[in-house]
């Protein structure tokens, strides 16, 4: 692949899509490395940067540039060589724009992982090839699952180190087809790389005759994302009631929103939850004029036909293709926050969608082990980066759809009522 | 419903969409926001979008500007001519009124940077404002990496990066007590790159000192300023005139503008494709001072 393929220019750029993917390993695994050579190679790191990191490396007295300083910005993170937080990074390439969302990938950081997860179209797992896969890996590989992430690359890194050995490669890849198939995750490519030397990254390698796949950047370049929007089920949570108080603009009343799925037109008969009442969509409208249509993840102001109370956290839909409207909700939870536990009667803020409630947890069926799997029935409470399935019970419906179906309508927070701190994130198995 | 139809949306359409989520979220959720109007490209690109946002109503919170005293003159007319059109409330929370009375003391080598914070946040409590729409970018520098599109401040206004609340999907965490605050940082997923190219698809306005022009300039370090009142040559200095644009629009005393033939929106985004430093390390003599000069700011309670 020539340099100028790979410059983000001018004028053409502005038709590229968006693809966000969240990367997970450790510093071991070659995982900063990776991503300083994905900015390296797309013409995204500077030279004053490079500079600094050269001799911030220098003054620590590390033997090579240290990569991961690029990442690695807060103070705190420098003096103990940790990544604490995830970690936003964007570069791009003629076709697309790419945001990283770049988690830690210690143990302890469960927490990351999945805040990285939740708004990745793809993840992208890093194991060394001379290890294999290690408890981490299957951990990771789990997290995506659970948060539906619909693409997953494994990248088999330090292949130079096992002398390209395909039968390594193939022993890695098979292992965790195997473990990923079990886990009902969807996409899978995987990759031998060398994330030192640049093989297969930009562009495939010499080194790899016997691989046959797509390079890193060609795959993240390529791989579909259009269909992974769900565009079927109409879903517009409303967020906020346009009613302009002019002299110039009278009687307009439009609901302002994000569609989060399904595709709107106007003349769609819709139903508004929680009411149940009817109505047809009068016209859709953006800052740049009506539209024919309004699909994922466009925000618009939508007008109905008729006048009908409507504020902040309903939802509009079809008549007959209408999520739960439930107080009762089943969820898997991932456990965030270090200074209290979750535990069973206890009441949180719950934010669903635009709807803000209280909720109640009814009940803690098991909490799950990430690394085997293993339910454990007798837990009584979840601490810092566990992951338990509840019962919970809120103040006033959630206008709710399975998360493995709807990733906006099905996932939740929860919020300490005394901290304010964001101490869960939920997605919703079953809302009845 | 079409099946041939691919429902694409490009990068920059999805980042609008996303910000100006996040301008709404915030208008249903809070009390008294207010948007950070500094006349930079970032807080014009931040304004456009609040105005599409709310359409066809106008812009429901005011604009401030913490004016430091050092301003480029074509910035300030800039500003005064936006919000007059848009028919904003614009609130000036004055540096050099702030040095008179006291609050705050001009430093020794009489930057201004530093001293905004206090200025600020007297400000944010005397409106008490509870929501502050800034303009920065994770992409800027590697302490903003690390931000959240809403980020908390305690009484203090401070921030405090190893305690941010995590964040996830579309739903932001706008919880706080009375005293504290929220920065929110619509912008936080745009590029340099980004800002440009949305310039140039929406027609945005942009004070001219960001296009290419002759001006009285001094060397220092490698960088451009403009000789003006608040930069004046030392001795030994000379000033050349050269031709430069300004790629940020800070403090008038502290940033750099760059050597630069572009004098058309098309030709900027040519420059900053082909660049290879970044914008605040080509022209923030502030962010130079230690590797972790950004965060220390920030957690005083800095944009």
């Amino acid at each position: 692949m020539s340099q100028a393929v790979l410059d983000p220019g001018a004028a053409s750029a502005r038709n590229m899509d968006l693809l966000r993917f969240a990367t997970a390993g450790s510093v071991d695994d070659g995982k900063s490395t990776l991503i300083g050579r994905l900015l390296y190679d797309t013409k995204t790191i500077f030279a004053d940067q490079l500079e600094a990191v050269e001799a911030a490396s220098a003054s620590r007295g590390d033997e090579y540039t240290n990569l991961a300083l690029l990442t690695d910005g807060l103070r705190a993170e420098r003096e103990q060589g940790i990544t604490i937080d995830v970690a936003y990074r964007y570069f791009a390439t003629p076709r697309r724009k790419f945001i990283i969302a770049d988690t830690p990938g210690h143990i302890q950081y469960t927490r990351n992982m999945v805040t990285g997860a939740s708004t990745a179209d793809l993840a992208l797992i890093l194991v060394d090839a001379r290890k294999g896969l290690v408890e981490q890996s299957r951990r990771h590989a789990f997290l995506c699952s659970l948060l539906r992430v619909p693409h997953l690359v494994l990248c088999v890194n330090k292949m130079d180190l096992v002398d390209w050995d395909q039968q390594v490669f193939e022993k890695i890849a098979d292992e965790f087809t195997s473990f990923a198939a079990k886990l009902d995750a969807p996409d899978l490519t995987v990759i031998p790389i060398s994330a030192l030397n640049g093989d297969n990254i930009a562009s495939r390698s010499e080194a790899s005759p016997w691989y046959e796949g797509p390079s890193l950047l060609h795959h993240l370049e390529h791989v579909h994302i259009a269909s992974d929007r769900n565009l079927v089920d109409v879903r517009f949570p409303v967020q906020y009631v346009i009613r302009p108080q002019s002299t110039t603009v009278t009687d307009y009343r439009g609901y302002a929103g994000q569609v989060a799925s399904g595709v709107l037109k106007p003349g769609d008969e819709v139903m508004v939850l929680p009411s149940g009442l009817h109505s047809t969509i009068a016209g859709i409208d953006t800052a740049d004029g009506p539209v024919d249509e309004a699909f994922p993840p466009m925000s618009v102001t939508v007008r109905l036909t008729d006048e009908i109370d409507i504020s902040r956290g309903d939802m509009i839909c079809r008549p007959h293709n209408a999520p739960a409207v439930a107080q009762d909700i089943e969820a898997m939870i991932c456990w965030m926050d270090e200074s209290a536990q979750l535990r069973v009667g206890a009441k949180y803020t719950i934010k669903h969608t635009t709807r803000t409630a209280r909720t109640v947890v009814r009940g803690l069926q098991y909490r799950l082990d990430v690394n085997t799997l293993h339910r454990d029935d007798a837990a009584d409470g979840l601490g810092l980066n566990e992951i338990g399935r509840v019962r919970l019970r809120t103040t006033v419906p959630l206008l709710a759809d399975e998360y493995r179906r709807n990733r906006t309508t099905g996932g939740f927070i929860l919020i300490d009522e005394s901290t304010n701190r964001t101490v869960a994130a939920g997605m919703i198995i079953e809302a009845g | 419903m079409s099946q041939t139809k691919d429902y694409r949306v490009s990068h920059l359409d999805a980042l609008e969409a996303e910000s100006i989520f996040v301008m709404r979220e915030v208008m249903a959720e809070f009390e008294r926001p207010v948007l950070l109007f500094s006349g930079g490209k970032d807080s014009i690109v931040m304004l456009r979008l609040a105005e599409k946002a709310f359409a066809p109503g106008r812009i429901p919170f005011p604009v401030m500007h913490v004016d430091t005293g050092h301003n480029f003159p074509e910035v300030l007319e800039y500003r005064d001519r936006r919000v007059a059109a848009l028919g904003l409330n614009l609130v000036i929370a004055s540096v050099q009124e702030a040095i008179d009375t006291g609050l705050v003391r001009e430093l020794p080598d009489g930057t201004r940077n530093r001293i905004q914070t206090p200025v600020l946040l007297a400000a944010v409590e005397k409106y008490r404002f509870d929501a502050l729409f800034g303009g920065a970018r994770r992409d800027e520098e590697k302490a903003r990496a690390k931000e959240r599109m809403f980020s908390f401040r305690d009484e203090f206004g401070q921030w405090d990066p190893k305690n941010q609340r995590p964040e996830l999907w579309a739903l932001y965490n706008g919880k706080h007590h009375p005293g504290e605050s929220i920065r929110v940082f619509p912008l936080s997923n745009w590029t340099e790159l980004d800002v440009w190219h949305y310039i140039a698809k929406e027609r945005v306005e942009l004070p001219g000192i960001y296009y290419a022009h002759d001006r009285e300039v001094v060397e220092r370090g490698g960088m451009f300023y403009a000789v003006n009142e608040f930069i004046r040559l030392r001795d030994g200095e000379t000033s050349q005139v050269r031709r430069v644009r300004y790629r940020t629009v800070g403090d008038a005393s502290q940033t750099a503008a760059v050597l630069s033939e572009a004098d058309t929106v098309e030709k900027v985004i040519d420059e900053v494709a082909a660049t290879r430093i970044t914008e605040r390390g080509a022209t923030r003599g502030d962010d130079k001072v230690s590797e972790a000069a950004m965060e220390d700011r920030k957690r005083e309670g800095y944009f």
